[in-house]
């Protein structure tokens, strides 16, 4: 193949092809270009203030690498006014995550960023190792990912710092999309596509508090492949293993079917995120129930509370009853199409442009259309779910009394071994599993 | 194809397939070679080769294999989520699996799949 020259700079040699495009460009353009995107992302979703204090939550793998090195180049080049600090959380899993600190920690020298590390151990008093001893391999993931989450915040609120950036990435998200359309969870798929998400300021006026974190995914929208080309083309030091337990069984699937799709038509991991942003803009979550106006405050508490693993013990049954309902009073509702088509836009002004496809996709939100006057038919499910209070325990952001975090943590604690194994072990565990299980049901 | 040398390198995870992270072909030590396919006369070395010559080295190990290459199409295709760089150039702008390989080349492979 001769070799075919940038089409940006037109003289050197291309030796990137870029996925969403098929634009060829050379190494200096592509790093430049793949910079100005991110910094086109950052500006048109407002997602940084000047004088905010960002906690960037690193792991030593590429992602975060290159949101650091991004962040920190960005920052300076265009002076958004931001201070740019790291946060690790360590889970606690030898071999794993002790390797990945080591990484961090070099980076945090690298790009001249002080570093804070929390562990598991600290905050819960276990760490996934003794949490894998104690419930086995399967299911493990939940506990990882429910930890994580507020160990961020936790973490964040120790810092001063109320706003937390993560390496997510455009592949990322695509997955996040297929696999709640194929749990057919769609209020989830509205959450988890939301560039930014916040715990609403309302529950707590106290600075130091930890429910009040806002997130933003600055790489969203970044495939992947250039993720990893910028790491190896800027030589970033990164780490990359797999989670020793993370047996990656649903995820795995969706992230080998986006693979296989961005083989034949590399625009579908872009066109799988804009289509689950579309569909959250038609899901009537009560996350959007506030017409629009707080669509910024998403709770973020109870987001991709998978971790990174698979989805062992998720609530397929009660999801299931609940759809089944749902899609009980859809049939009432299946005759006043018309009027229902109406109130969409009397309801929202956001929601003006879908007309044809709205009727069918908007389906989960027609509910409450049966029961309701005109006009009124897209109401927030409020009832049902992300009524946000605080943890009785803990004072973590919460929908229920108890956060799911000390849900866990009492399971874990209470069959705790006093002295080696016990008789009762086998009960207990299994009694646990149902407590996750019980637990899920009732956050969707 | 006698006098070529090139190498071939692992990372982003990959480096634990062949427990190096860079392999010279030829190899100086006899247990790292990579044994490449037998060439007709006048044909010369392309990528796909080299291919078959690492995946070969993986048989009977599966889930490595896996990793690298998927093999139901009836021959070996690098498995998807994997960046293949040939001189820090992608591949799929250097011919892909026919890309001939010259003297000094370095070909990367690279995985997209391993998080952090």
């Amino acid at each position: 193949m001769p070799p075919s020259p940038c089409v940006l700079c037109k003289t050197n040699r291309a030796v990137i092809l870029r996925p969403k495009d098929h634009s060829k460009l050379c190494k200096p353009c592509f790093l430049s270009v793949f910079e100005t995107e991110i910094h086109h992302t950052i500006t048109s979703n407002h997602l940084f203030q000047r004088g905010e204090k960002i906690a960037i939550g690193a792991s030593g793998g590429k992602d975060s690498t290159v949101l650091a090195s991004v962040l920190k180049t960005l920052n300076g080049r265009y002076d958004y006014g931001v201070e740019l600090v790291l946060l690790s959380i360590d889970e606690g899993i030898k071999g794993y995550r002790d390797d990945s600190l080591e990484t961090v920690k070099r980076n945090a020298k690298q790009y001249d960023m002080p570093l804070t590390i929390l562990g598991y151990d600290e905050l819960y008093g276990w760490t996934m190792d003794q949490v894998v001893e104690q419930v086995g391999k399967k299911g493990n993931c939940t506990y990882c990912g429910v930890f994580r989450r507020q160990a961020l915040d936790r973490g964040a609120a120790r810092l001063g710092v109320r706003h937390v950036v993560t390496g997510h990435n455009a592949d990322d998200v695509a997955e996040t999309v297929l696999m709640n359309l194929l749990r057919g969870d769609l209020p989830r798929l509205s959450r988890t596509t939301s560039i930014v998400t916040s715990t609403p300021s309302a529950i707590s006026t106290d600075p130091n508090s930890h429910t009040n974190i806002k997130r933003s995914k600055p790489l969203k929208y970044a495939y992947e492949k250039e993720i990893v080309l910028y790491a190896h083309h800027k030589n970033l030091d990164y780490f990359s293993t797999e989670c020793i337990y993370s047996p990656e069984a649903f995820r795995g699937s969706a992230r080998a079917l986006i693979k296989n799709l961005e083989r034949v038509r590399p625009s579908a991991i872009l066109d799988v995120v804009r289509s689950g942003e579309d569909m959250a803009k038609l899901v009537l979550s009560s996350d959007e129930g506030c017409e629009g106006a707080c669509a910024s405050t998403i709770p973020a508490a109870e987001e991709e509370v998978d971790g990174c693993g698979s989805v062992n013990g998720r609530s397929v049954g009660g999801e299931m009853a609940s759809m089944e309902q749902r899609l009980a009073q859809n049939e009432v509702v299946a005759e006043q199409d018309l009027e229902v088509e109406m109130t969409i836009n009397h309801g929202s002004g956001q929601r003006h442009d879908e007309h044809d496809s709205g009727t069918t996709l908007r389906k989960p939100g027609k509910k409450r259309g049966g029961k309701e006057k005109r006009g009124q038919a897209f109401l927030p499910k409020k009832t049902q779910k992300q009524v946000m209070g605080q943890c009785k325990k803990c004072g973590y952001l919460s929908s229920q009394e108890i956060c799911k975090a000390c849900v866990l943590l009492e399971g874990l604690n209470k069959s705790r071994p006093k002295n080696g194994i016990e008789l009762g072990y086998e009960a207990d565990t299994h009694r646990i599993a149902n407590g996750v299980n019980d637990l899920q049901m009732q956050v969707d | 194809m006698g006098n070529i040398k090139f190498s071939v390198e692992f990372s982003g995870g990959l480096q634990d397939l062949f427990g190096q992270k860079k392999i010279p072909i030829p190899s100086d030590k006899n247990e790292d070679q990579i044994q490449l396919p037998k060439l007709l006369p006048g044909e010369s070395l392309k990528l796909k080769h080299v291919i078959d010559g690492l995946a070969a080295k993986l048989k009977g190990r599966n889930a490595k294999l896996k990793l690298f290459v998927q093999g139901d199409k009836g021959f070996y295709e690098v498995t998807p989520g994997i960046l293949v760089l040939i001189n820090d150039s992608d591949w799929e702008l250097e011919g892909e699996y026919e890309y001939e390989i010259q003297s000094g080349d370095q070909v990367l492979f690279v995985s997209t799949l391993h998080g952090g």
